[in-house]
This record gives structure tokens, sequence and C-alpha cells, in this order.
């Protein structure tokens, strides 16, 4: 069945006319009828968007004009980027009914590659959580165990790529909003290097940390979604003005001779038994692969996640002050302009988003920057300073991608509990670097483990290269989610 | 310093024009205070002398030149506003009392 094929297989079959677009579209569709009521991974589908982008192709396929890359490859899309003419929440009740008159950088490339934009995917208010529970709208379930979170906050995209209702999908990752809910439903997830891609039309959370990427079920997958997303935009001033290599190219190419480091201050954190020994299994698969594995140290680790929680909720606190309910957007009734401000945002925003504004506005106060958002930010540069000099002696770093497999719903009440589910993939986000989830087995309850690697900036291709081969020698096969079918 | 004061985090609310009921006010009182005891371990981290690192990657000042170019008619760029009277936006008075 076409569910699960891979993003390649999709666009050569489509290409040679084995399956029309319309077909394709039309299995999607049916597919997400079927499982997404009980899923909960889309928000919004977009039946008309995906029939004309169908006929679109067929159109060129029959009267032999060229093909995107990703000509007839459905891929769903994290409602935090913008799609002109079709809503886009980010999972707040305050854009609630927005219709964004233009599209995202990521989505004009996706559409000029071919792709078939199915809809949008849920994702915790904002971007703001780890488990997709955080969203205004609904919930989402982990297609492996219906009664776990798919972690977050691309929870929906995940999900989706995981249960077989698109192809690939687009997260943003912010703190390891890609990276951890990737590893959770057991697909491939890349956050790319900071401004490696357009953030225009992305829903801003902490500018200096946001960072657009793909989820696919295969690493190979990773690379020809990247390809299409990847490069500069005069539209986004921190974009990277740096050629894009071919990241399909050498993937196949081993890894014999690299130096792969581990991080031992990741390794002596509480880790579940089962995803240390996943872990483990995987550095046995890569030593086995020509690898030398070596221990490297970066000593401000643990200082990733109190810099992280100063440093992304000011910025968050400056970036949402735009929803005061004038330009788009909901509006309360109020007598004067103050309280039209206060009671908007009282009642647009989610109980974790208001947290986090009130933090971020607390710790940017005058007279408190320096001892907070300042320090942050030289913990930071010294949080960039071990990865440099781990990265003198090593190609990639491994790490497990989170502490736990997915937990159950509810399992995180406390603010700083659910904050501790990305401890191993902030500091990537701090330091602006490539980081990569790859599935790497189950656990004893069969629940994915994803393996962590983080490269040197601009360095996705070795990172993906690395992936590859985890993939081909512990990662999940055919093993298919059994949860929600 | 942080446990707060209710006082405290009435004025953050209005700094960050937040609207929250009473016990929103409260929980948040509690929830800010056990976050920000966390982040005293930052404290203790000796970074003197150590320049700040605002964005991931160097970042120059980008200048574009200043040309006119295509963007949003003015029409669809307020499509989403909630009120609106021709090409302005309707807000209500900034000084109460004051409506036109």
């Amino acid at each position: 069945m076409s569910e699960f094929w891979t993003v390649a297989e999709t666009a050569r079959r489509v290409a040679a006319g084995e399956l029309t677009a319309y077909r394709l579209v039309e299995n999607v569709l049916t597919r997400i009828r079927n499982v997404d009521r009980e899923l909960g991974a889309f928000l919004e589908i977009d039946l008309d968007g995906a029939r004309n982008a169908a006929s679109e192709i067929e159109r060129r396929r029959t009267s032999g004009e060229p093909l995107g890359p990703l000509a007839g490859v459905p891929i769903a899309l994290k409602d935090n980027l913008v799609t002109k003419g079709v809503a886009t929440t980010a999972g707040s009740k305050i854009l609630k009914g927005w219709i964004p008159p233009y599209d995202a950088t990521v989505v004009e490339k996706l559409r000029a590659a071919g792709a078939i934009l199915v809809g949008k995917t849920n994702l915790d208010e904002f971007g703001m959580g780890s488990s997709t529970e955080r969203s205004s709208y609904r919930k989402t379930r982990n297609p492996w165990d219906a009664s776990r979170v798919p972690g977050g906050s691309s929870g929906g995209s995940a999900a989706a790529v995981a249960a077989g209702l698109c192809a690939a999908s687009l997260g943003t990752d912010t703190g390891g909003s890609i990276r951890q809910p990737a590893a959770f439903t057991g697909v491939v997830g890349l956050k790319p290097t900071y401004g490696r891609v357009s953030r225009w039309g992305v829903v801003a959370f902490a500018s200096s940390l946001d960072q657009v990427g793909p989820l696919t079920r295969t690493v190979a997958d990773a690379a020809l979604v990247l390809q299409a997303i990847a490069g500069h935009d005069p539209r986004d001033a921190t974009s990277l003005n740096a050629p894009v290599p071919s990241y399909s190219e050498g993937l196949d190419r081993g890894i014999a001779g690299m130096t792969i480091g581990l991080p031992s201050e990741y390794f002596n954190h509480a880790i579940d038994a089962d995803v240390r020994a996943a872990i483990e299994r995987t550095m046995t698969a890569l030593k086995d692969k020509g690898a030398k594995l070596v221990e490297v140290s970066l000593p401000h680790a643990e200082l990733a996640l109190p810099a992280y929680y100063i440093i992304a909720p000011a910025e968050a606190s400056s970036n949402l002050a735009r929803y005061d309910g004038i330009r788009y957007g909901k509006r309360a009734e109020a007598q004067d302009l103050l309280d039209l401000y206060r009671k908007t945002r009282g009642a647009g925003f989610g109980p974790e988003v208001k947290r986090r504004i009130m933090l971020g506005t607390y710790t940017l106060r005058s007279g408190y920057y320096d001892a907070y958002y300042k320090k942050a930010q030289q913990v930071r540069a010294l949080i960039k300073r071990d990865f440099d000099e781990a990265f003198a002696k090593v190609d990639v770093i491994l790490t497990p991608t989170t502490p736990t497999a997915a937990f159950r719903f509810g399992a995180k009440v406390e603010p700083l509990d659910m904050y501790l589910a990305d401890v191993f993939t902030l500091s990537c986000n701090l330091a602006g670097l490539p980081g990569l989830s790859v599935p790497c087995g189950l656990t004893a309850e069969g629940l994915p483990v994803g393996a962590q690697l983080l490269g040197r900036p601009l360095d996705e291709a070795t990172l993906l290269r690395v992936g590859a081969v985890i993939e081909a020698t512990v990662g999940l096969g055919e093993r298919r989610p059994g949860g929600i079918t | 310093m942080p446990t707060l004061t209710r006082k405290e985090v009435d004025e953050i609310a209005l700094l960050a024009r937040l609207h929250l009921e009473p016990e929103e006010l409260e929980r948040l009182r509690t929830e800010l205070g056990t976050i920000l005891d966390y982040f005293v371990t930052l404290a203790v981290v000796d970074t003197t002398g150590v320049p700040p690192m605002t964005h991931a990657v160097p970042m120059e000042m980008v200048l574009r030149a200043d040309e006119p170019q295509p963007s949003l008619p003015v029409d669809v760029a307020l499509r989403g506003v909630a009120k609106r009277d021709g090409d302005l936006i309707v807000v209500p008075a900034i000084i109460p009392g004051n409506d036109p």
C-alpha cells in the first residue's frame, strides 16, 4: 500500500505513472479519515489544495513537462508554518480562524518541488511543550501506544509520519521539538543548523533558537526534504548565505575511520535502562562499521536547561507581544486599549504560554536583566565553546535523544518535570548546531528509542551518513506502530 | 530573591499585558518561584569576561538597498483585522473615557 512508501519511492512511482497523483491523494485522504479521528495528528486538512496540486502534477506529467523532485509526495506541515488561504493557529485559540495571506518560504519551496501539502498538524501551543498536550485544540496520540504522548511540540507532524498519514512532514525545533517527538514515534527527525532553513513565515517562538526541519520514515527521505527547503532567503536576515551541498550524495559511503564522541555528562545522567541498552547496541554497531568511539566532555552540559528556560521564554515574551487583538486573531471586548490587550491575551493564551510570557517578562525586567538574561547568554557562549572543543576531536557526537521513551498522558504535571524531557536536546539549539534523531530499536514495552547525533555547523551531510548506518544496523526496519491502525 | 510576592506577580502581568484571574495569579506565583529557584544554578558559574552570545551563529547587520518592493496589498494585509473602517483599524480609546 502507498501509505508507507518512502518519499523517494512515491516520487518515482508518480513520475513513472504507476500511480496517479489523484489516486495517491485520495488514498492519503482516506487513510487520514480512517485513522486520524483517534490519532489526532491533524488540525486542518486542505482537501482542495491537495486535489489541485495532484491535478497540476498530472497535467505536467501527461504533457511531458518536468516534475519537481518531490512531485506527488504527500507532506504535512506543523501548524505554526503559515499557509496562504489555509487556517494557521500555532495550536493557540488566539489565532483561531486566522487565514494567512501568504506562504512561509519553506511552504513555497515544497510547493515548487511538487509536494502535495495535505494539511496542518497539531502542536503544543506556539511550540511550547514536549508532549502536544499543551495544544488548545486536540489530543494527539502516540501511534505505538494510544495511552502515550507522541512527544512535542511537533507531535502531530511526528504521529502523522509514523502512522503513514503522509510520507514526510515539517516540524520546528526550538529546544528539541523535532527530535524528541521523532524519537517517541520511531521516525527520523532533523533539526538543521541555525540559519540553514529560512524562518520567514514561521510563527516565532524564540527567534535565536527556532529552526524548521523534516520528519520522515527514513534517513534518505530526510536528506531529500532538507534539500528542498534549505538555502539562503533574503527575507530572513538570519538565514545563512552558504552553498547547499547534495545531501543524498554520499549517504551510503559508510563511517569507516570516523570518530564519534560520547559526552560523559550525558551518559552520567539518569537514563531509562532500555534506552541505555538501545544506545549501547548502537555504539557497538557503529564500532563494527569502522567508527572510532571516544569519550568527550561537555562540562557545561547541565547548564543548558536553566539557560534555555531563561533565553527561550524571554524571546517568547517579546515575540508574542504581537498577539494583541488588533491586526489579526481573536479580539476581546473592552472599554479601553490596555484593557483590550489584557483581556484578548488573557482569554487567548493557554496556561503554558502565559507561564512563559510571565517568566520572560520577569527576567527581562530592568534591574534583573544582568542576573538572568545576560548571564544565560554568557552560559550559552560557554556551552558553544564546549562543543567547539569537542568537534576539534570528533566528527559527530552521539547521545540518546531523550532519557526515556514516550510517557503516558498526564504523567508530567509540574512544569519543571516537562522541561526535563528535553534535557538532551536543548544544548544543540543553544549552540546553533545540527541535530538528528534516528530510531535505534524498541524498549521491552515496544516503544521506539531515538539516537541523537549532533554535528558541526552546516555538517548535516555527516549526520545523515552516520544516521544511515544506525538505520541499517539497529533501526526499526519493517516494524510499524500497532497502537492505532 | 526568587520567592515572589502577589504584588510582583500583578506587576509582571501588567507589563506582559495579560489579564489573569486571581487563581491563575496565585498558581503562577508559586510556579514561577520554583522555576526561578532552579535558575540559581547559573548564578554560581564564573562568566567573567565571557561575551554574551546573542545569536546561534556569528551575525553581521544585514542591510538592503532602500528601494520600494512589491508587498501585500493593504486590503489583503488587513483581512485578519477584527474591526475596520476602510483601510483603518478601529480600536477603543487609548485613554479611558475618551471614545470618539
